[in-house]
């Protein structure tokens, strides 16, 4: 017993532990259920296999399509904000304008909206989009001299309003990631430019963006994740999964209707399967065209 | 090596085994009793004055059954949450309510298939079941057995503000058909420049009525979906002519029954709200401005309908079947839903229509002058219920197991299609009709 609690060759595997159990119960097996379940008919209590019937239905649901291309529409324009964006807050953090207390401030109310709850946010953000013409966004709208707008009846206004979201939520945490990159750069770099004579500008494009790369990644593959598997800001803006038109419904938002919402767990699981398959299919490409997976070179 | 990879796979195997098991099924078990002989039944309900109601129930049922005493513990969650914790308890027969209140648009999820979870009624309907209104229990029932008691027959009722009317000179009396309604709408949109009625598009209620009263259905006896028939596009086309014309617009909130709703309504900005005769409670509750100024009326009819109304909305209460203590609940809930005293407080206590007829009958219920809403109304409910009482039909597509994927499809898409985007009806039901058709795989 002494000699198995104290061997060196299962130490590891014993410190490992814990996290293969964690995965295989409530990931592995969920994910290998899910799997079986996408190719059955559940009811209570029973559940009949029923081949690809399930996936033949999705390929064939207009619904489904417009719930991933709102996904992916969702998921590339908070890439387009929420990268360039964060970095540049983040850049201008890292330089010397300003006092550090005025930093330190603007730091902190930034990152302020990610710890709040997005349940509260939704409703505060659905009650700012409201419909009345004494909601904030329409008084906005009525000093810039167009007026009361049905912000959440619009595509393109209902869209605007969940980016709203995505930003003032997500704009802090990324430039956070980004400042901890930057102040990882060793500062000599940016000497030995400014002594060539380099501008700022390009010490940012040349020293800081290369540098920040592993960073980018790592922000980039969270962010497909995030804006693929988004749901609760789109349940919350439209007070719950149905929206006009389905313009705010994402995939994970489909998933939930037709499992929990209609009781389809079968149809619902091949969404859910083929939400990962997306999801796996893109960051990996994107993890290999990036070259995370090669040894590092430097 | 070999000993310590079977050392590690049996620990993962020991493990997996373990929670497994912990997931399991268990058995109903036998009824608990508390310390002093009563029984606690947990119940859900998604709205608060249900809530109210369900509490002075078990108060009276523990006065005539001092031996089988209830102590009643209701959660009260949001809608959709309540349905979706249903809907995951259901599937994994685990932390389940004993009692349950069901919206009707979400019932026919939990009667699917051959094996419903709930417990079957019909037993603890069967003393009260000759004096409710039939229709009613057909909308929670399937395959001849009873699955949820109705709390109300929510007939089609329209609420005119009288002192907005007649200030445009437009007697509400004479509106009986839905040309007439048309005609009024019209003239007192024409006159105010205001709306008159509502084009829902977040609720579907009108378009079922006007189907039936056209003598139509939204999904046909063998079950399937048929929302592009001649009657579905004549209802629909009947509301978009009149939006088009005036007579009915689109709401704040997509519903009447909304809280922007509500203020626009309070405000006076819509003078004739057709709903369900539920609404009363609305009214009196979210729009004190106007107590005094309502009437209440017969909803508008097609000319020469059989069916002249039907019951909008609902709410079954059931018990599921793995409740240890479902025979007693099944009992007071009878007793809570069906009796002739549970129909008296359905009316004094949230304002609904009873199912028990006999209730409608009893003036001295009916006109009490003490009543909130008849003080607040100035016509008396129950005058009109009985006006239209013979002419309630039952819309079969409401109790039809797919009846939430077409009412989900309808509130979100169709609706919004018609009535926001200007997408011609025809085009915009047959799209329906096929988006339906894939996603129940008809």
């Amino acid at each position: 017993m002494k000699q198995l609690l104290y061997s060196k060759r299962l130490a590891p595997y014993f410190f490992i532990l814990p996290f293969l159990v964690t995965l295989a119960v409530f990931w592995v097996v969920p994910l290998g259920r899910s799997f079986v379940m996408s190719t059955q008919e559940v009811l209570y209590g029973q559940a009949t296999f029923i081949g690809l019937d399930n996936y033949e239905r999705l390929w064939q649901d207009r619904i489904f399509w417009q719930a991933l291309f709102n996904s992916l529409r969702y998921m590339v324009l908070t890439l387009v904000l929420l990268i360039p964006i964060p970095l540049a807050l983040a850049a201008l953090i890292n330089s010397n304008i300003g006092s550090a207390r005025i930093k330190g401030f603007f730091k902190a109310s930034m990152f302020v909206p990610a710890l709040t709850s997005v349940v509260v946010a939704g409703i505060v953000f659905r009650l700012i989009f409201a419909e009345s013409d004494t909601a904030i966004m329409n008084q906005v709208a009525e000093f810039f001299g167009f007026g009361p707008v049905r912000w959440l009846r619009g595509d393109v206004t209902g869209l605007v309003a969940l980016l709203a979201i995505a930003l003032w939520r997500w704009t802090g945490v990324n430039m956070m990631y980004f400042l901890a990159g930057m102040q990882a750069i060793p500062t000599e770099y940016y000497e030995a430019a400014s002594i060539d004579g380099a501008s700022r500008f390009r010490q940012f494009l040349h020293i800081t963006i290369p540098n920040l790369r592993p960073t980018i990644v790592y922000v980039v593959t969270i962010s497909v994740y995030g804006g693929l598997a988004m749901f609760l800001e789109s349940f919350m803006l439209y007070a719950g999964n149905n929206s006009p038109n389905n313009q705010g419904l994402t995939v994970v938002g489909y998933l939930y209707r037709k499992g929990i919402e209609e009781n389809d767990l079968g149809f619902a699981s091949a969404v859910g399967v083929v939400l990962l398959v997306i999801v796996m299919a893109i960051n990996i490409s994107y993890l290999v065209a990036s070259g995370t997976f090669r040894k590092e070179a430097a | 090596m070999t000993r310590l990879r079977t050392t590690v796979s049996m620990l993962t195997a020991a493990l997996a085994v373990t929670a497994l098991a912990a997931c399991g099924g268990s058995q109903p078990e036998a009824p608990v009793k508390n310390a002093d002989g009563s029984t606690t039944l947990n119940m859900w309900t998604f709205a608060d004055v249900h809530a109210t109601y369900y509490e002075e129930m078990a108060e009276r049922w523990n006065e005539a059954n001092p031996d089988q005493e209830i102590q009643l513990e209701v959660t009260v969650y949001p809608y959709d949450d309540m349905h979706n914790k249903l809907q995951l308890a259901v599937n994994s027969g685990e932390g389940l309510p004993d009692v349950v209140d069901i919206e009707v648009n979400k019932f026919a999820n939990f009667v699917k298939g051959g094996n419903p979870p709930l417990l079957d009624l019909t037993e603890a309907a069967a003393p009260y079941k000759d004096d409710v209104v039939q229709a009613r229990l057909d909308l929670y029932s399937k395959d001849g057995k009873i699955y949820g008691f109705p709390t109300h027959v929510g007939a089609f009722t329209t609420f005119y503000n009288t002192e907005a009317l007649e200030g445009a000179g437009i007697d509400y009396t004479t509106i009986k058909t839905w040309d007439d309604f048309q005609e009024a709408g019209v003239k007192y949109h024409e006159e105010t420049g205001k709306a008159f009625g509502v084009a829902s598009t977040s609720v579907m209620f009108l378009e079922p009525l006007i189907t039936a009263q056209l003598g139509g259905q939204y999904i046909d006896a063998d079950g399937t979906v048929q929302v592009n028939s001649p009657e579905v596009v004549e209802a629909l086309s009947m509301m978009k002519d009149m939006q088009d014309a005036g007579a009915v617009s689109t709401i704040p909130g997509g519903s009447p029954d909304s809280e922007e709703a509500y203020g626009a309504i309070n405000d006076g900005d819509y003078a004739a709200i057709v709903y369900p005769a539920w609404y009363t409670s609305r009214f009196v509750d979210y729009m004190p401005d106007l107590e005094g100024k309502v009437a209440i009326a017969p909803a508008p009819v097609v000319e020469g309908a059989e069916v002249q109304t039907i019951g909008g909305g609902g709410t079954g209460a059931a018990v599921p079947a793995v409740s240890p203590n479902k025979d007693l609940a099944a009992q007071w809930l009878a007793f809570a839903k069906l009796s002739p005293e549970a129909n008296v407080a359905v009316w004094e206590v949230l304002g609904f229509d009873p199912v028990n007829m006999a209730v409608w009958e009893d003036e001295e219920v009916t006109k009490n002058p003490d009543n909130k809403f008849n003080k607040y109304f100035q016509t008396n409910l129950f005058d009109v219920l009985n006006e239209v009482k013979d002419g309630i039909g039952h819309f079969e597509s409401f109790s039809d197991p797919n009846w939430p994927t077409v009412d989900d499809t309808f509130r979100t898409v169709t609706l919004n299609e018609i009535y926001e985007n200007g997408t011609p009806v025809q085009e915009a039901l047959d799209q329906t009709q096929a988006d339906l058709q894939n996603q129940l795989g008809q």
